[in-house]
């Protein structure tokens, strides 16, 4: 008892050395002259707080010492295939059902964390299966949106015409960046890939005569209804889909009408990845990952197996650029600069590697956290980095581990 | 179809200023167990990289079969049946037993994207045919009942089988083991001998050794290379090789 009284009060005097230049100062300026006053309040109940906080900690943490083999603080068990089957199908349902009950901003966001998904699979498969760590995610993800832009602005073409060859372009990046990247693992990988997003997004900003440099392109139309535009009035005098179906025009059936398009968008890409990891290709990724060495002595290629990884990757982040293009109606570079990057391996990472569960759930929590605490919004990134931290000490393994088996034994 | 399955001539492997392996010739023959032994350090391993395609050598030429092999990478080398264990077992650890040899037989199994995306019939047996062929093998080595467990978490003993088990699912033509018996207990060594024997009558598989337990080498050998700092120092039948005093020199000392 007594140590742990003299390591809080320790801990307490730091936190005070801490506070105290940082908050406890508070400048005041009268006239001319400018001096420090103290917040004795601030600081001493800083220090307080500390003290009591550690006191408490080294209390718990005796007691559980106590009980014999705890076992680890967050246990979630391991999800059963039936179970996973059902936790998804509940999932579909919900978010079918969601924007018939909820508001315009609410479809809104659930739309954005849909792009999200669907770019947290596509990275789980680089990331989390082939262990290719990739910082230039979303360099794909822009080639995608501007592929669907620079199509509509220079040819016309329309979102259905434009998405797979969207994928298409992504992947043909993913592939082109596959080949120099080959030979380098880890640290030197990251870095390659980082540059290869920036230097998509520099691209993107000096080619102004054709991509409109950093304005962008605008006027990008929504996704039509087999035909049928999602608009007030059609430019061209065809028919819309409200007087298809005779309703008056209300712009929050266009939102819906997004959010589902996401929906199946989203759907397409679980059902495709998750086919995949149990393909022979899959367990080549994750047999890569592994031991590279190995792979090659029973006659893997890794270079076929990297390269496809990273178009299959590249692939399904075009098919979320395309998306996102025609949800904003515009894109310019500033919404592909390297934070999105971090954003998305934040998302796969916190899902746990190679979880497609997880990501769903990182990837909802990471989208909808910002915007319900937006009165912090200074504190944003505080905030990231702090859940980033909190995780990796409690829960190194994501939130929803994956169930490793992917192929098991039935005795 | 000649006697001889892998035939090497030649071989030197310089790195830089280090001379590891210096002329070194021998030749495996059909269902053929030949061991490579030596001091450390003598340059086994090496020849070894070399012949799997690790290594490109220096000068020499590798014959599979006839066809040169001399410097392929290491997974077109492995096509042509040639595959390896190594000396400190390279297992995919958090991959299932079940796993590591379904993964060993992606070069057999010919499954398009589509049929797998699809699930077709066809993509279902090819799945169905890879597991029970891994089953068998999990089977003829023992180690059925863990079969869903997590690789790293098997036994040493246990490990160091499934590795051969990985790569005799490839249906090699020559296996090469590096130092199988290190670390295994005298019980596992004497299992790992028959098992030797066994693999090359059942499966007519040839067999590279390199090996420093002197029973096993001499109880399962057809022949053994001696080599010392990188040169061969002889050839013969496990007799021969015993008796010969270079290799006491070479091992004793003078």
């Amino acid at each position: 008892m007594n140590q742990n009284l003299k390591n809080a009060a320790i801990a307490s005097l730091l936190a005070g050395v801490i506070i105290a230049p940082v908050y406890g100062l508070q400048i005041l300026r009268r006239g001319q002259e400018t001096y420090l006053q103290p917040e004795w309040k601030m600081i001493l109940g800083g220090m307080l707080a500390v003290f009591v906080i550690q006191l408490v900690n080294a209390w718990l943490r005796q007691r559980r010492a106590g009980k014999v083999a705890a076992p680890s603080r967050f246990r979630i068990p391991a999800i059963s295939d039936k179970l996973r089957h059902r936790a998804i199908m509940v999932l579909v349902l919900f978010a079918l059902a969601w924007p018939f009950f909820t508001g315009r901003a609410q479809v809104d966001i659930a739309t954005l964390v849909l792009i999200y998904v669907m770019l947290g699979l596509g990275l789980n498969i680089v990331v989390g299966f082939a262990g290719l760590l990739d910082l230039g995610f979303v360099g794909f993800y822009a080639t995608g949106a501007y592929t669907y832009a620079l199509l509509y602005h220079w040819a016309g073409w329309g979102f259905w015409e434009a998405l797979p060859l969207a994928g298409l372009v992504s992947a043909f990046f993913g592939f082109i960046l596959g080949f120099p990247v080959l030979r380098l693992r880890g640290d030197y990988l990251a870095i390659v890939t980082l540059g290869f997003g920036e230097i998509i997004r520099l691209l993107l900003i000096n080619l102004n005569e054709f991509t409109g440099g950093p304005d962008g392109i605008s006027g990008i139309p929504k996704p039509s209804f087999f035909g049928y535009q999602m608009v007030r009035r059609s430019m061209d005098g065809t028919p819309t889909f409200h007087e298809l179906m005779g309703w008056s025009f209300n712009s929050q059936d266009v939102v819906i009408y997004l959010y589902l398009m996401a929906l199946v968008l989203v759907l397409f890409t679980l059902y495709f990845t998750s086919r995949l990891i149990r393909m022979p290709i899959g367990r080549a990724w994750e047999a890569l990952r592994e031991d590279e060495i190995a792979c090659r002595s029973l006659g893997l290629n890794p270079r076929n197996i990297k390269l496809s990884a990273f178009t299959m990757g590249a692939m399904f982040a075009g098919f979320g650029g395309a998306f996102f293009a025609a949800r904003q109606g515009l894109v310019n570079p500033e919404s592909f600069t390297f934070i999105e990057s971090a954003l998305i391996l934040a998302i796969v990472v916190l899902g746990g590697m190679g979880s497609q569960l997880g990501v769903i759930l990182a990837a909802v929590l990471l989208t909808v956290i910002p915007e319900i605490a937006r009165e912090f919004a200074e504190y944003r990134m505080l905030i990231f980095g702090l859940v980033m931290v909190v995780m990796m000490v409690w829960r190194p393994q994501g939130l929803l581990p994956v169930k490793r088996p992917q192929v098991e034994l039935e005795s | 179809m000649s006697e001889t399955l892998l035939k090497v001539s030649g071989l030197t492997m310089r790195f830089g200023g280090l001379l590891a392996v210096d002329q070194v010739e021998f030749d495996v023959r059909r269902d053929e167990v030949f061991a490579i032994i030596g001091p450390n350090g003598a340059g086994k391993t090496t020849v070894f990289n070399c012949v799997g395609g690790f290594y490109k050598p220096t000068t020499g030429e590798i014959l599979m079969d006839g066809k040169a092999i001399t410097g392929m990478p290491s997974h077109k080398v492995a096509r042509h049946g040639l595959v390896r264990t190594f000396q400190n077992v390279r297992l995919f650890k958090n991959l299932t037993v079940l796993e590591n040899l379904m993964v060993a037989q992606h070069t057999l199994m010919e499954t398009g994207l589509l049929q797998g995306l699809l699930k077709l019939p066809s993509f279902r047996h090819s799945e169905t045919e890879a597991k029970k062929r891994a089953v068998q093998w999990l089977d003829f080595m023992g180690i059925r009942e863990y079969a869903n467990r997590e690789a790293g978490n098997l036994a040493y003993g246990h490990q160091r089988r499934l590795e051969i088990a990985r790569c005799m699912i490839t249906q090699p033509r020559l296996l090469m083991l590096d130092e199988p018996a290190a670390g295994l207990n005298p019980q596992e060594k004497r299992d790992l001998q028959s098992l030797i024997d066994q693999l090359r009558r059942e499966f007519g598989v040839a067999v590279l050794l390199i090996e420093h337990d002197m029973s096993l080498v001499m109880g399962v050998s057809d022949r053994i290379l001696v080599m010392e700092h990188g040169k061969p120092i002889t050839t013969g039948l496990p007799d021969e090789v015993r008796a010969d005093p270079r290799v006491i020199k070479a091992y004793l000392g003078e």
